[in-house]
């Protein structure tokens, strides 16, 4: 076996250092009725890379990837590009293979990426503060709802129609279990955001508002207003961002009002997967650090003065406060933070405006094109590089019907709210830096194709 | 004025109906470096026994508990830039907080200095 | 194997500023190399990728929502961004550079072909969302892992999408209280053992159950008479740690699940010791309800210097019906379907507690464990417990002379040997151990847990090793033992060989700087 290396010489000869007659004997506490006779039944002997790397192919290739084809979806994972030199240097086994800087002597490199990592995130949030990241965006908007009812001492969270509706079941079936009050509005297909309907929710028992920004349609809610509403009833305003490539050109959250910032980092560094790994990105105001989930890298100085890193402010965490933690959560997303934090270096503030400006141009070539299809109407009348068509049909068929063609033709409502009434006619598509001309248009041809003669 | 102590580890000192409250400076240097405290709200009204403080350490997060019923009157906010006073002055400058208490015969069932210093004596 | 330092320094090379080394201008040595933030580095307008200029000006309808200034954030063109990270990695300890026993953490060795799988198009390019005809390979591979979990832990089910195993516990715990509730029963506390890990019982009352913790016995086990007497109406379960913290098997394990069911609790066991008993030992068949399984540890996917983690629940025929949504199922026709919330009523699945995570849970974790998995075989995952077992146990007979192991005596241990302080000289401790091990070119084991044991050292030394790297590592851990019990004052000031010495703990925490201020 080609990952163990005890020769059949050594286990002897350990057994017999160790005074045990056999492995068996290591394994006496095991009640012998527990205990399997032999290699468990069912699964294959050990195989060789060659013939693991033959299944595992096979399985591959029955997926089509989004590189083989027309691609527009989005819905909270997007399709960017990857620079070569990031997938290099996350697989150095030094950051692949090393585990939690728990000894920071030797964890200098993963905890001065992590404290990059942290400024970064705050200044694209316009935070003042971020945190070493959390699992992904949907439990990153769930631990800041949990962070404001600390916050607040108050325990009712009232959820944009925009957020993502994955995040939103996240929410809900968390409160079930914490008795938080979560108040859900209805998504409907209307051009502006909910911003009216979300203020109006907002009372003194209120402790956050949660606004997706972009919305899950593309929509851009105005945060200022919003901020100011929930501020004049002591109430906390979470924004939760799903592309942050889209801060490249729209005004960072905190810089609106924004407490809390959460969001899915894994536009930038971090391929689709299947939905995961992702990574969580957490940025609030200084004032709530000892309220803050998730770890936190910190600046100090080592016995020589030097400067140097450690994990900080661990009381906050499950292994010393136990059942009173803020959270129980005890991993981080390191290596897709360090993903993140290297496309970011990359980019820098200028190229990631710049890459925002593609996307949202592409965007706009895109929707243009699709909108001139007939019965096809444009439902944004803002948006980044995401926005709703309406068909004049069912537009989870019409999306099967594409996949036959070979387009892979955005996210239908009806597969995003299944049990929502309105909402079945209408198609997220989103465009990015990897989408072409020709994309759009085989997208477009084979669309007006499945839509001829539908009545509007 | 009277000092009393707690099996917990914590001091208070009345004066009339009002108490000053802190963690002993056995209980300090047990935690070590002090790095945070976390004070109750002036005006909450708490029950003797009741977390109404928690004193962290790098490693370590400790309640500390009220040794007398009553309303907080006071938290020491020169603790939120100066952690560290728990540590070098713990049971003068690094008091906690005040509370009027609200049932004085609770003091009836804590420890004096001597039976205090006994106690630590034989941990 | 070789022990190198992580610094590229060798002990023989003795401390800059020493007598006969001299310091150098620019502050780096040799190949001990310093390295600023990138922030210090970069300017603006640097870029590392090449974008074209956008063909068109933003829409109307978005100047109102526009950046008013670029986002602060200096860039770095490759070259420099690559030597930036080879050189920050180079501060690292990882399992690639040598011996990694951290105790609980299961720090065995990464394969490679695990990472080349994942990165396949077909799994590391398919959106989570993309129509299930184009994904038949990415569910066939959940499914599989699935069903190889299942029988690997002889349990009835699985939920795959919890990130991690904190996540995972939360899921087992949200599968009891859904089930509690269909019963109509409201029980509201979770025993713990005192020797569990600390997210137990953090994930205990984050699910809204009340904590009572129950004593172990002198020998390092869950005291089976206390928790009998703990059970009652008011009890939803235990959460139990098998193998324990200690490095020890639950022998009393049936019958802790017997007495639990008996009094209408359910066993939620962390999986977190998977290592010790995979191919040897089935948690099913001991009464478990439910069981993550870590696999960052067991399975061997990347710790990645803190996540990303996966912590699939495997779970009893009593609460899989409870499980979260979204999951995999094969019909008899052989097709996999996505089950989620519109089409669980299809699969019988109408009772689940909900939804964890936005999406289907950690793929690029799932491609790798399979991967893992099918590389190991039965015979392999089974010598892999095996040996892990021998390699602690071997540790723990080679140093007990030197370092008390408080549970020796009641026999072998599992995949972890367990020493305590006790026994050095006055004023040392198990840091100093801890901080004298990096320099002899090793990383720490667990220190400071389990807490039953004052001052415990938790060594796990997993399959990875081979004897002559254990008897390195030995020898270095005796000549540990013997400095402190000696009372050798060089031991307080390490390590002196790594890239930073003892750091400011308290400092940092005082006046917490999160985020470059320059």
């Amino acid at each position: 076996m080609r990952y163990l290396p005890l020769t059949s010489a050594d286990r002897a000869e350990m057994l017999e250092s160790i005074g045990a007659a056999s492995v068996d004997d290591l394994f006496v506490d095991v009640p012998a009725q527990a205990r399997l006779p032999g290699p468990i039944e069912g699964l294959p002997a050990h195989a060789s890379e060659m013939a693991v790397e033959r299944h595992m192919s096979a399985l591959a290739a029955k997926n089509v990837s989004a590189g083989s084809a027309p691609f527009f979806l989005g819905a909270g994972a997007y399709r960017h590009h990857v620079p070569a030199s990031v997938d290099h240097l996350i697989q150095r086994g030094e950051f692949l293979t090393a585990y939690t800087p728990y000894q920071p002597e030797i964890a200098q490199g993963t905890l001065q990426v992590l404290f990059e990592f942290q400024t970064q995130v705050a200044r694209l949030f316009g935070t003042d503060i971020a945190n070493a990241s959390m699992y992904d965006g949907s439990t990153a908007c769930w631990e800041a709802i949990l962070m404001a009812a600390r916050v607040t001492r108050k325990g009712k969270a009232v959820l944009s129609s925009g957020l993502h509706p994955h995040y939103g079941e996240v929410v809900r079936t968390m409160a079930k279990f914490t008795k938080d009050e979560i108040v859900s509005l209805n998504t409907e297909l209307t051009a502006e955001p909910d911003d009216a309907a979300v203020i109006a929710q907002i009372d003194d028992k209120t402790s956050c508002v949660v606004v997706q920004y972009p919305d899950v349609l593309g929509r851009i809610p105005d945060l200022s207003a919003i901020a100011e509403a929930a501020h004049a009833k002591g109430a906390l305003l979470v924004a939760v961002v799903t592309e942050p490539v889209a801060l490249g050109l729209i005004e960072a959250p905190g810089n609106l009002g924004a407490d809390i910032v959460v969001g899915e980092g894994q536009s930038l560094g971090v391929g689709l997967q299947f939905g995961g790994p992702y990574l969580g990105l957490f940025g609030c105001r200084e004032k709530f650090v000892r309220q803050m989930p998730g770890r936190l890298c910190g600046q100090t100085v080592d016995a020589d003065g030097k400067r140097g890193f450690v994990l900080t402010l661990s009381t906050r965490e499950q292994h010393i406060r136990r059942e009173k933690a803020t959270s129980n959560i005890c991993t981080n997303s390191g290596l897709c933070a360090l993903a993140f934090s290297i496309h970011l270096t990359l980019l820098g503030g200028e190229g990631l405006a710049k890459l925002a400006a593609v996307n949202h141009a592409r965007a706009q070539a895109m929707i243009e094109r699709l909108g001139r299809i007939p019965g096809v109407e444009v439902l944004n009348e803002a948006y980044f590089n995401e926005a709703t068509l309406v068909l004049p049909r069912d537009a989870r068929e019409v999306v099967r019907e594409l996949a036959e063609r070979g387009v892979l033709g955005g996210v239908s409502l009806g597969r995003l709210f299944p049990v929502a009434d309105g909402l079945h006619k209408g198609l997220l598509v989103a465009a990015t830096e990897t989408t072409t001309a020709e994309d759009i248009e085989t997208f477009a041809t084979q669309l007006e194709e499945l839509l001829v003669g539908v009545p509007a | 004025m009277t000092r009393y102590f707690t099996e917990d580890h914590e001091w208070i000192e009345v004066e009339g109906d009002l108490g000053t409250v802190g963690i002993t400076d056995y209980a300090q240097g047990q935690l070590g470096d002090i790095t945070f405290v976390e004070l109750p709200e002036t005006g909450a009204s708490v029950t003797k026994g009741d977390s109404v403080s928690v004193v962290d350490s790098v490693k370590a997060a400790s309640d500390v508990y009220t040794p007398v019923s009553g309303t907080i009157a006071e938290a020491n906010d020169a603790l939120a830039d100066e952690p560290e006073l728990v540590n070098t002055d713990a049971e003068v400058g690094g008091w906690l907080f005040r509370v009027t208490l609200s049932n004085a015969s609770e003091l009836e069932s804590l420890m004096d200095a001597d039976a205090y210093k006994a106690y630590v004596e034989s941990l | 194997m070789n022990a190198v330092n992580a610094s590229g320094w060798r002990p023989s090379m003795g401390e800059a500023g020493q007598a006969g080394v001299p310091a150098t201008s620019s502050g780096d040595y040799g190949l001990m190399l310093e390295e600023p933030l990138s922030f210090e580095l970069g300017a603006d307008g640097k870029c590392g990728v090449d974008i074209e200029d956008a063909d068109r000006a933003p829409m109307g309808g978005l100047s109102k929502f526009l950046r008013k200034q670029m986002p602060d954030l200096p860039g770095l063109t490759e070259p420099e961004t690559v030597r930036h990270y080879t050189r920050l990695s180079r501060q690292n300890y990882a399992i690639d550079l040598g011996p990694f026993p951290l105790g609980s953490c299961t720090m065995k060795h990464n394969p490679r072909l695990n990472e080349k799988m994942a990165r396949l198009p077909g799994f590391a390019d398919v959106h989570p969302l993309q129509p299930v005809s184009t994904v038949p390979g990415a569910l066939e591979v959940i499914n599989e892992l699935a069903f190889w979990l299942i029988d690997l832990t002889g349990m009835h089910g699985v939920a795959m999408s919890p990130k991690a195993g904190a996540h995972g516990e939360l899921c087992g715990l949200l599968c009891i209280r859904a089930a509690l509730d269909a019963r109509g029963e409201e029980r509201h506390i979770i025993l713990v053992p005192e020797s569990a890990h600390g997210t137990n019982p953090a994930t205990a009352a984050f699910a809204g159950f009340t904590v009572r913790s129950i004593p172990a016995t002198p020998e390092g086990r869950v005291d089976l008479e206390a928790l009998k007497a703990s059970l009652g109406p008011d009890v939803a379960g235990v959460m139990i740690t098998n193998p324990n913290t200690c490095g020890l098997f639950e022998p009393d394990m049936k019958a802790i699940s017997d007495a639990v069911h008996e009094a209408g609790g359910y066993v939620y066991c962390d999986g977190a010791n998977f290592n010790a008993i995979v191919g040897k030992v089935r948690p099913g068949d001991l009464g478990i309800d439910a069981m993550h399984i870590n696999l960052h540890k067991t399975f061997s996917t990347p710790h990645g210097g803190g996540g990303p983690g996966s912590g699939p629940v495997v779970l009893s025929e009593a609460l899989a019906p409870f499980g979260p949504l979204p999951f995999t199922a094969r019909t008899a026709d052989g097709v996999v379907h996505l089950v989620e919330e519109e089409n669980a009523s299809e699969f019988d699945h109408t009772q689940s507690f909900g939804r964890m995570v936005a999406f289907h849970g950690q793929m690029g974790m799932f491609t790798r464990a399979l991967t893992y998995i099918l590389s190991h075989g039965a015979d392999g995952l089974r010598q892999v417990a095996e040996d892990a077992v021998l390699n602690a146990n071997y540790v723990l007979r080679m140093c007990e002379d030197v370092l008390p192991a408080p549970f020796a005596k009641s026999g072998p241990c599992m995949h972890e040997a367990l020493f305590s302080e006790a026994g050095l000289a006055e004023g040392f401790s198990t840091l100093d151990i801890a901080k004298g091990l990096i320099d002899e070119g090793f990383h720490p084991m667990t220190v400071y847990f389990p807490l039953v044991v004052k001052g415990a050292m938790l060594v796990e030394p997993t399959e990875t090793e081979s004897k002559a790297g254990l008897d390195r590592f030995i020898a270095s851990l005796r000549s540990l033992a013997e400095r402190a019990k000696a009372g050798d004052e060089s031991l307080h000031s390490a390590p002196h060989f790594a890239p930073r010495r003892r750091l400011d703990e308290t400092q940092a925490a005082r006046k917490p700087v999160l985020v470059w201020q320059g």
